[in-house]
């Protein structure tokens, strides 16, 4: 093989067309060429729900040209805070997860700071709920987005035919579809005309399915009707405030509805109530819309004779039970600015709408311009069943023991304080005061760090 | 200088024969094929164990070393002490009667024809084999506050009112304690079957002749030929029953008002539902200082009972 000798002239006239190819090369990317992103998602109870998801996030990452690996994890025997716990004591696991309530504050100092998604999402899309910013704020820093997947409120979910029937309330013209409710029918709402009503319908043999468990239905309900009271465990300074007169009306009230509900409410879990309704058994449970749509499948008889009203008001005002969830992202992930971007895109109006039609409704977003999305108005039998679902009209969600710290209010909620103060002043047989001493003492407890 | 280069030749092959003596001892063959599941025991039993101790000295937010502050903490609280009774009372019943009841079952299958003993034995081992997790989900369904079957039973043939199973504490330890009974019940039964079978014909014989009845074979022969046997089935009963979690996890997850919780259910709601892993450790390592003095007491009967053998 015979080599051309290279002349100057040759030499330099090579090196110019290469690089005059090279700078006018387009750059090609990679399909994945922003890297990978591990995402953890809770696994929706609601079918077709997670497919939603799954879309919008592989639009997100077909436009990012990330690839994604979506992971649904189910909160039956609460495997998500399980994954949380594990992978926040591995430092290491999904760039960005999802976890409901306690969970974020929990794990704060090992969780990327999102206040600047949140600027945008607050500036796009309203002012977040009392509810959200209490467990997803931490000193004036957010730790995890507020998510509509799987954020949920508890409102009553009741039956038109035997509320109208036995208690005497038109549900439909106390909370119309489409519209304000009756100034005057809502506001004679309140927690009496509720045990009057519970009376009524008891005598009538359809009492009304509101457990009193250890369970998060359970505690959720309780913790609203002692918001509603005012009654509060530990105030937001962390001092024990249970010996109070609110405490004890809300007690007596407990001790005049207990009367009235079933005798096993006590052992509720979270699915009682829903096989309360479904079966035909009671007038009122309080819930979100998935009683209605297993009972659309199963009993389509009842699905067709509810109604979701907002919840009765108390002397400091008209509490709805909620449970918030929050994507987060880790400070260990190494992928966090697209871990931010897929949360911005998952949090938008538009995706929101969509997740919120996935899940027939079942979700709740958390900012203040997200409650108008048509799915609530148009859900049927009957329509508009779920229109009164959100909590709108003055209705301000609650987190049961709120507004404690969150490391003393967590215990109050998985220990089930309240519900227990419920059973020994009625099914213990002990007096008012004996409940509020046993709580106290239990209380003191909790305040270690 | 040859002796040394001679050495150095030497020397391998002396090393691979001392390798070669060493791997043809007994103990050495027996370590090594023991290996796999040491080295499994050290990773899944050793390392957690040891790292549920290092949690269990430190403060909630697992930043600060408190030593015994979290049991001292544990020591005050009468949710604790309630635990504790609860546990006691839940493991020592749920072990007395699976004893009783397994001794009387395998006395049961024992006398059968040895023909007809394999289908008795199979379907009295069902409770046994199916996990307990799903066994426990249809007892509760059999419990269910609201569809309760046993309810309805009893209301059809009976016409009594529906008893609140898992919603009244009297009735829910019953049912905790029941359902713990039926799943653990075919383990003592098939341990005593094989204690059974091998107490030597002659004695019974010789009692025979003696004029022994029924119970006197039994109380005479049968049980202290078992002793050793009931006593160890009664010590590792008592360590997985007193660690028990998904039977009252899932049939009453502690209530009504704690009165069902034991220490595995606690732990579980302080460390990991109450965010409180320091203190839930601490709750589960509790189980062991009241284990390990079992284990000493019954492991000691055994040995006294074989050195008089």
């Amino acid at each position: 093989m015979t080599m051309k000798p290279l002349s100057r002239r040759r030499f330099l006239a090579n090196t110019a067309l290469a690089t005059t190819a090279a700078i006018a090369a387009p750059y090609v990317h990679g399909v994945y060429a922003a890297g990978s992103l591990s995402v953890g998602f809770w696994d929706h109870w609601v079918p077709g729900a997670n497919d939603t998801m799954t879309k919008l996030c592989n639009e997100w990452a077909k436009k990012e040209k990330v690839d994604i690996k979506i992971d649904y994890i189910t909160s039956q025997g609460n495997k998500d805070i399980l994954t949380a716990a594990a992978e926040y004591q591995a430092k290491s696991g999904h760039d960005s997860l999802q976890m409901p309530a306690w969970q974020p504050l929990d794990k704060a100092d090992e969780l990327e700071s999102m206040d600047d998604v949140m600027k945008d999402l607050i500036a796009e899309n309203g002012k977040v709920s009392a509810a959200a910013t209490y467990l997803g704020n931490l000193d004036g820093q957010w730790v995890g987005v507020p998510q509509a997947s799987g954020s949920q409120v508890k409102p009553p979910l009741t039956r038109i035919s035997y509320m109208k029937e036995m208690a005497g309330i038109d549900v439909q013209k106390m909370y119309p579809l489409g519209a304000p409710p009756d100034k005057e029918l809502a506001d004679k709402w309140t927690w009496e005309a509720l045990l009057a009503a519970a009376e009524k319908c008891f005598k009538g043999g359809k009492p009304f399915g509101l457990g009193l468990g250890q369970t998060s239905d359970s505690v959720d309900f309780v913790g609203s009707v002692f918001s509603a009271y005012g009654a509060v465990l530990v105030n937001e300074k962390g001092d024990i405030t249970v010996k109070s007169d609110a405490t004890k009306q809300v007690l007596e009230f407990f001790q005049k509805l207990v009367k009235v509900l079933p005798p096993d409410v006590f052992a509720y879990d979270d699915a009682s109530n829903n096989k309360w309704l479904i079966g035909d058994n009671g007038a009122l449970i309080m819930n979100p819309p998935s009683a209605w749509a297993v009972a659309k499948r199963d009993n389509p008889k009842v699905a067709a004779d509810c109604w979701t009203i907002q919840a009765p008001s108390g002397p400091k005002g008209r509490f709805a039970p909620s449970q918030p969830y929050f994507q987060t992202v880790w400070k260990f992930s190494p992928n966090k600015s697209a871990a931010k971007s897929l949360i911005r895109y998952i949090s938008s109006r538009s995706s929101i709408e969509q997740l919120v039609a996935a899940s027939v409704g079942y979700d709740i977003p958390a900012f203040a311009n997200l409650l108008d999305f048509d799915t609530w108005k148009t859900v049927e039998p009957p329509k508009g069943v779920v229109y009164n679902y959100p909590p709108r009209f003055g209705t301000i969600e609650s987190i049961a023991a709120a507004p404690a710290p969150p490391k003393i209010a967590v215990q109050i909620y998985v220990q089930a304080t309240m519900t227990k103060m419920i059973n020994k002043c009625t099914q213990g047989g002990q007096s008012v005061a004996a409940a509020i001493d046993w709580a106290s003492s239990e209380l003191e407890g909790f305040m270690r760090t | 200088m040859a002796e040394a280069v001679m050495s150095g030749v030497r020397a391998p092959a002396a090393r691979r024969s001392s390798l070669r003596a060493i791997a043809r001892r007994k103990p050495m063959i027996a370590f090594m094929m023991a290996l796999p599941l040491i080295l499994l025991i050290l990773l899944l039993v050793v390392y957690p164990a040891l790292y549920s101790i290092h949690l269990a000295t430190l403060n909630r937010s697992m930043k600060r070393f408190v030593g015994f502050g979290n049991f001292l903490f544990l020591f005050k609280r009468d949710t604790f002490w309630m635990v504790v009774k609860q546990s006691v009372i839940f493991a020592c019943t749920a072990v007395f009667f699976k004893t009783l009841i397994g001794i009387f079952l395998a006395n049961f299958v024992h006398t059968i024809p040895t023909k007809g003993q394999r289908k008795w034995r199979g379907m009295l081992m069902v409770s046994w084999v199916i996990p307990t997790a799903i066994s426990s989900i249809t007892w509760f369904w059999l419990f269910d506050p609201s569809y309760s079957a046993f309810n309805w039973l009893l209301a059809k043939f009976f016409g009594t009112a529906p008893i609140p199973w898992l919603g009244e504490p009297l009735w829910a330890r019953f049912c905790v304690i029941l359902v713990n009974i039926w799943a653990g019940t075919p383990f003592f039964m098939i341990m005593y079957l094989a204690a059974l079978k091998s107490v030597p014909e002659q004695l019974y014989e010789a009692a025979a002749i003696d004029g022994a009845n029924w119970w006197q074979r039994l109380w005479y022969v049968t049980l202290p030929m078992m002793r050793n046997i009931i006593s160890i089935t009664v010590l590792f009963s008592l360590i997985v029953t007193f660690a028990n979690f998904d039977i009252v996890r899932i049939l009453t997850n502690g209530g009504p008002v704690d009165q069902t919780q034991i220490f595995a259910t606690w732990a579980f709601q302080v460390g990991i539902q109450g965010n409180d892993i320091p203190l839930g450790a601490s709750v589960s390592l509790f189980m062991f200082p009241i284990l390990g003095v079992s284990a000493y007491f019954i492991l000691r009967g055994v040995r006294r009972r074989s050195q008089e053998i």
